[in-house]
């Protein structure tokens, strides 16, 4: 036992046919070889119960959505559903495009320009999460009458973040532009998201 | 622990001997809460909010543990199940009423508990783990209060655990992986919802135990009061039982009354009613608000609209969070060796601006953002900093406090002189 080999007065020897114990001692390394080994068993055991948190696989197999452009006036927009998020939709007017475009980026706080935030050929196409980049709330601006706020893109109620025509950040908290998904257009009207 | 001269345990039916010498829980108890700890003769009805908070829990995990057999924590029927309950439930809606209400007064007599506390020195040495442990016990309180209130599944319960788990993503870099384990999804959903309830079960009863960590560590300098003046003998204390036991039934009787006028007569006062809609991923409330006791945190979170080397975002979660962890230094801010703010003029006036500030940042939590409302929960979520930060370090070292007693009997029967035809220099 360890704490019988602790009280041995220095200098004389548990085992007396060892005077030289080495340091570490034999018994020591055994010690601490045992402990690190359960240590290693305990953070193997833990691995599973915090990956259990992520999400699990019927959350990720929701990770695609189909979306039919056909009936999107320019100038209108529609909230979809994509991984139960809002996921905005909007066919920008040629003026929307075009003060998106008179905005130099040195101005912006997450610096992108429309091209970069849409596809080529379809510019028109402003396809984002319609998810607040402050805290999460779903910002005004898809449905028809709803406060678009200053720079006429989307404005978020809860704290007062206003995005421009392209969906980036002009005013308020929000750190981000609203985040553009991966998509893909299929044909001229059809577009799957994810 | 406690002083020498505490009453002794000595059980006199054979039966209470025999369980002493087995497993001695009376005498703990006696001990504890009984004739067998010492208190000081001159303590206020502000000592009264401890005992009521500890009420409060447990009515808590009472009518908490009696909802959990009739909730159901699945997205799809959550709502409904509470509907359930209010509806159909043989008394289920007086149940639902008061444990919601019974967290708003969990919540009230916890922030006059603190706000005790502050006045009365009582986080200084020797009583600094009592407060330390009193802070862990606010923190854990916040946290099953949010996740108490995503229970029931409506818009306010829905979007209050999108924003609070949108703090996380604020962290650089692995903010949103954070943000995802989290909820267990992109969004808060089924996952976060049972891991939720789950939580929302076990951390009052952590709580409880931090509770008794919280007394142990009070009992061994023993309960301050209100001049903040040590004991010095026994003519300075009497035993907790019978005089505190009743003095504290008299406060639990005006708690219970105000809790019945709120359960009863407006159970929906502290609620929004945007929470008996059902929860809507696509659709946020106008105006999304917190409970009433989350709101100054909440104003000091509002108050950052500016990137300033870090992001607005991440500087809003910082202070936020900061003005709770800051409490945990209050014990090394604040050196003045005098307790009491009844001694100390410039300290007691500073914490009653802090107090004002705070009813300040609770308006700004709860209102629009407006500009007018947004510089004004600026400058009081800068004075909260400045109070803890500044002022009091400073107060400490400069002011001249009034001459203190010389006992806590000297100053009772000093008070008491009061009451005749002369009135004492010491009653004020």
């Amino acid at each position: 036992m360890a704490s019988v080999d602790n009280m041995v007065p220095p200098g004389e020897s548990a085992e007396p046919f060892h005077d030289h114990e080495p340091d570490p001692r034999r018994r020591d390394f055994i010690n601490i070889a045992a402990v690190a080994f359960a240590g290693v068993g305990a953070v193997a055991i833990v691995l599973p119960l915090i990956n259990q948190m992520n999400p699990s696989a019927d959350v990720l197999a929701q990770s695609t959505t189909e979306l039919d452009l056909s009936k999107i006036a320019p100038g209108q927009a529609i909230k979809a559903s994509f991984r139960k998020q809002p996921l905005f939709v909007r066919n920008l007017t040629p003026q929307e495009i075009a003060a998106a475009n008179a905005v130099s980026l040195s101005e912006l706080r997450d610096p992108q320009s429309l091209a970069e935030r849409t596809k080529e050929g379809k510019r028109n196409w402003l396809i984002t999460l319609g998810v607040c980049t402050h805290l999460g709330c779903v910002p005004l601006g898809a449905g028809e009458g709803e406060n678009r706020g200053p720079f006429g893109g989307y404005f978020c109620p809860c704290h007062g973040s206003a995005y421009d025509t392209a969906a980036r950040i002009r005013q308020g908290p929000a750190p981000k532009n609203l985040t553009v998904p991966e998509y893909v257009f299929t044909s001229d009207t059809t577009v799957t998201v994810g | 622990m406690s002083f020498p001269w505490a009453k002794h345990y000595e059980p006199k039916q054979p039966l209470m001997r025999w369980l002493d010498e087995k497993l001695p829980v009376p005498r703990l108890v006696y001990n504890a809460v009984g004739a067998g700890y010492p208190v000081p003769r001159n303590l206020n009805y502000f000592w009264n909010f401890g005992v009521l908070a500890g009420a409060a829990l447990s009515i808590q995990i009472i009518t908490g543990i009696v909802l959990a057999m009739h909730y159901a924590a699945n997205g799809g029927v959550a709502f409904g199940s509470i509907e359930s309950i209010m509806r159909d439930v043989n008394a289920g809606w007086f149940l639902r009423y008061a444990h919601a209400n019974g967290a708003s007064m969990f919540l009230l007599v916890v922030y006059i508990h603190i706000g005790r506390g502050l006045y009365y020195g009582s986080y200084k040495a020797p009583r600094e783990m009592v407060w330390l442990l009193g802070v862990v016990i606010f923190l854990l309180m916040m946290a099953t209060a949010f996740m108490g209130y995503v229970l029931p599944w409506g818009q306010m319960s829905f979007w209050g655990a999108q924003v609070i788990t949108g703090f996380f993503s604020a962290i650089p870099v692995v903010g949103e992986t954070i943000r995802i384990w989290l909820l267990g999804g992109f969004a808060p959903d089924n996952a976060a919802l049972n891991r939720f309830f789950s939580l929302h079960y076990l951390l009052p009863f952590v709580t409880a135990g931090v509770i008794i960590l919280h007394i142990w560590a009070l009992h061994i300098p023993g309960s301050g009061n209100p001049t903040g003046v040590d004991v010095k003998g026994e003519q300075d204390t009497v035993p907790f039982h019978p005089y505190y036991t009743a003095k504290d039934a008299v406060g639990l009787g005006v708690f219970l009354l105000v809790f019945a006028l709120l359960l009863f007569f407006s159970p929906n006062l502290l609620g929004h009613p945007d929470n008996y809609v059902e929860a809507n991923p696509l659709s946020t409330p106008a105006h999304i608000v917190p409970e009433w006791y989350f709101l100054p945190f909440y104003a000091i979170l509002k108050s950052f609209t500016a990137d300033f080397i870090l992001p607005a975002k991440l500087w809003g979660v910082l202070a936020m969070f900061g003005s709770i962890l800051l409490l945990f230094f209050l014990p090394w801010l604040d050196s003045s060796p005098i307790r009491s703010a009844n001694f100390r003029p410039a300290y007691r006036k500073f914490l009653l601006i802090l107090l004002l500030d705070l009813f300040v940042l609770g308006y700004v939590g709860g209102a629009e953002p407006r500009p007018w409302v947004i510089l004004m929960g600026q400058i009081a979520s800068a004075y909260y900093f400045a109070h803890f930060l500044i002022i009091l370090p400073i107060v400490a070292r400069t002011e001249r406090p009034r001459p203190l007693p010389n006992s806590i009997t000297e100053a009772v029967l000093a008070k008491h002189a009061g009451l005749g035809p002369h009135k004492s220099a010491m009653a004020s």
